[in-house]
């Protein structure tokens, strides 16, 4: 191989790995953005999205509030059942007051293993819509200091909005009902 | 002397007065009282890191201490709001919301119902405000829809959902009122608010939970006259206000019953998430029908009443503000409402007219399909918020290309507010637990859903 084909080889190849990443257009965003390579952004609809993996996800929390996102406006999730590959999707909605943003992040926990790290020891305002989010889907937050039923009376059994709890066919549970006699 | 007893006389009792001074005092560490200005300290002085360092003192007396519950039907909370309350003496230390007692499902229902459906769900969510929360799910499906309302439709929903802001804040104002002990302003608030009451009555036909913005528009017109009732409201409503600004401001009791009670910072606001009247009371002007502004309301003047110490007595003056900024809106979509149609010209959301169903069968079979069937929704995922009476309101809702929604969240602004209450209760009297609770004015039905 000559010289002149090696670094037409050396030229070529970087310009096909070289996959444009897209980035949003707000300098806030693009860079909060930038410092996660493993973070993908989407627009939904005109929404900024992030798609965060789990293992990233209070960290991901972390650097959004040091760039400005001082409100956890929700925490919430949605249970995708068999249609996707990991059955819960945890989702944050931020809120920047500073910059006039909302940034929705996105996670996702699976069917086995329905763990994500807590988001309260950086908005501690997240406690109650995980507590939430722990009663009707069973997702476990690592870190909450509280992580109780908060809707549902504690003796309940299962976790009412998975897809798999059924509607009207569940027998009416009273809280210690069998005390009562 | 061995060494054991050397030991031993150190830990001998302690008499005042006998031992000498082992340091010589000095004004070492006077300078350590002011601010430590460290990033973390600093956090947690204003509140940005709340940690619960609370150690139960199991030294303290059993008399000095006991856990109180108040509720779940204690007539001042508002529902069924319940309480844990430990209390030292008469000062409170610690709070627990415990709620729940109303849950009924609604995010679960909302799955069961299609699209158009939904909204029957949703307006019985905040039954102060039904319109907003009507708005925040129609605003959502119509985003996911890709859709614009008339202007008109949009003109309406101002109109309904400032009206219901008013009406909101009469009830809050009501039963602030009550609480404190001035019945009369309860009586006058439940007066004023019928009045709005038997407009949407009028419009409606029904006095709450009306499913009347929906997804594509709102249900019907304005009423023939809508414009005589709606000016009587707001031409007779300021006079009354000052009224009632006189009964409580010139009041030494309400005055002082509310001033420097229940006080959040700006800091603590923001962390927990808390909107509306209560995080403007801490001297945030922030208001979603500013900062994103929804159905047009950008095109109206009005002001952001902003407080300052974020106290009982801020959240009570704002809220007297913001039901005048509220008539000033009604009065400019009174003069401007445009002419034109009251829905969307999407035959796909909007039912075919009433004459039409007369004369053709295609009309009948798609107006028998759009409210047997419901329209699809392409999918996709989306976050509305409205400005509701008591903060953000938003709808988190994903389609998965149905007819029915594949997942309706409500971020519930009572839900997060009440989470200022062990903020706002900590170290203050239990006389005044009722005077914050009415001023953060949660909605059981909101905070349960």
């Amino acid at each position: 191989m000559t010289d002149e084909t090696r670094s037409e080889l050396e030229e070529a190849v970087p310009e096909e790995e070289v996959v444009e990443r897209p980035l949003p257009e707000n300098p806030v965003l693009r860079d909060l953005f930038a410092a996660f390579e493993d973070v993908e952004w989407v627009s939904s609809r005109g929404q900024d999205v992030a798609r965060v993996p789990k293992q990233r996800w209070s960290e991901f929390g972390s650097a959004a509030r040091a760039a400005g996102y001082e409100v956890c406006a929700d925490v919430t999730a949605v249970d995708w059942m068999r249609q996707r590959p990991d059955r819960f999707e945890v989702v944050a909605n931020l809120l920047s007051m500073q910059h006039r943003l909302r940034l929705r992040i996105i996670t996702t926990a699976s069917r086995e293993d329905p763990t994500v790290a807590s988001l309260v020891p950086i908005w501690p305002g997240a406690n109650f819509p995980e507590r939430e989010a722990y009663d009707m889907f069973g997702i476990e937050f690592e870190g909450h200091p509280d992580l109780t039923r908060i809707l549902m009376p504690d003796e309940w059994e299962g976790h009412p909005l998975r897809k798999d709890f059924g509607v009207g066919s569940v027998p009416v549970q009273f809280k210690e009902s069998h005390k009562v006699s | 002397m061995t060494e054991d007893t050397k030991t031993m006389k150190t830990l001998d009792v302690w008499v005042a007065g006998t031992e000498e001074p082992e340091f010589a005092p000095t004004d070492e560490g006077a300078q350590e009282i002011s601010i430590d200005e460290s990033g973390p300290r600093l956090d947690e002085q204003l509140g940005r890191v709340v940690e619960d360092d609370y150690v139960f003192d199991d030294d303290a007396d059993a008399d000095e201490r006991m856990i109180l519950n108040m509720g779940p039907q204690h007539p001042s909370t508002h529902g069924v709001l319940r309480l844990q309350i430990e209390l030292e003496g008469e000062i409170i230390r610690r709070t627990k919301p415990i709620i729940g007692y109303l849950h009924t499902g609604m995010e679960k229902t909302a799955e069961q119902l299609n699209f158009s459906q939904g909204g029957t769900n949703v307006t019985r969510m905040d039954y102060l405000s039904p319109f907003h929360n009507e708005l925040a799910y129609s605003l959502a499906v119509e985003r996911l829809l890709g859709i614009d309302v008339p202007p008109r439709a949009a003109a309406i929903r101002v109109l309904l959902t400032e009206l219901n802001r008013v009406s909101s804040h009469l009830v809050a104002l009501a039963t602030n009122g009550m609480d404190i002990g001035a019945i009369s302003m309860m009586i006058y608030g439940f007066r004023d608010r019928e009045q709005i009451l038997a407009f949407f009555e009028k419009t409606t036909g029904l006095r709450m939970n009306h499913n009347f913005i929906r997804p594509g528009g709102v249900a019907a017109d304005l009423p023939p006259g809508w414009k005589d009732d709606v000016s009587e409201i707001v031409d007779g409503l300021p006079r009354r206000l000052q009224q009632y600004d006189d009964l409580l401001e010139n009041n030494p009791i309400w005055v002082a019953r509310t001033k420097g009670v229940g006080v959040i910072s700006a800091e603590e606001a923001a962390t927990y998430g808390i909107t509306g009247p209560t995080l403007r009371s801490t001297g945030v002007d922030w208001d979603i029908r500013k900062t994103f502004p929804y159905s047009g309301i950008e095109q109206y003047e009005f002001e952001v009443a902003v407080g300052e110490n974020g106290d009982v007595y801020d959240r009570y003056r704002i809220r007297m503000d913001e039901i005048a900024e509220s008539l000033k809106i009604i009065e400019q979509v009174m003069d401007t409402i445009p002419k034109g149609d009251y829905r969307v010209d999407d035959r796909k959301v909007t039912p075919p007219p009433r004459a039409r169903i007369d004369e053709s069968m295609e009309a009948l079979i798609h107006h028998f399909k759009l409210f047997t069937e419901g329209y699809k929704v392409p999918a996709g995922e989306t976050y509305v918020a409205v400005e509701s009476p008591r903060g953000e309101l938003g709808c988190y809702l994903v389609s998965d290309g149905g007819a029915n929604p594949y997942r309706m969240h409500t971020r519930a602004p009572s839900f997060y507010n009440l989470q200022a209450l062990p903020i706002a209760m900590a170290d203050s009297l239990m006389a005044d637990t009722v005077a914050t609770i009415a001023s953060l004015d949660p909605v059981m039905g909101d905070v349960d859903r």
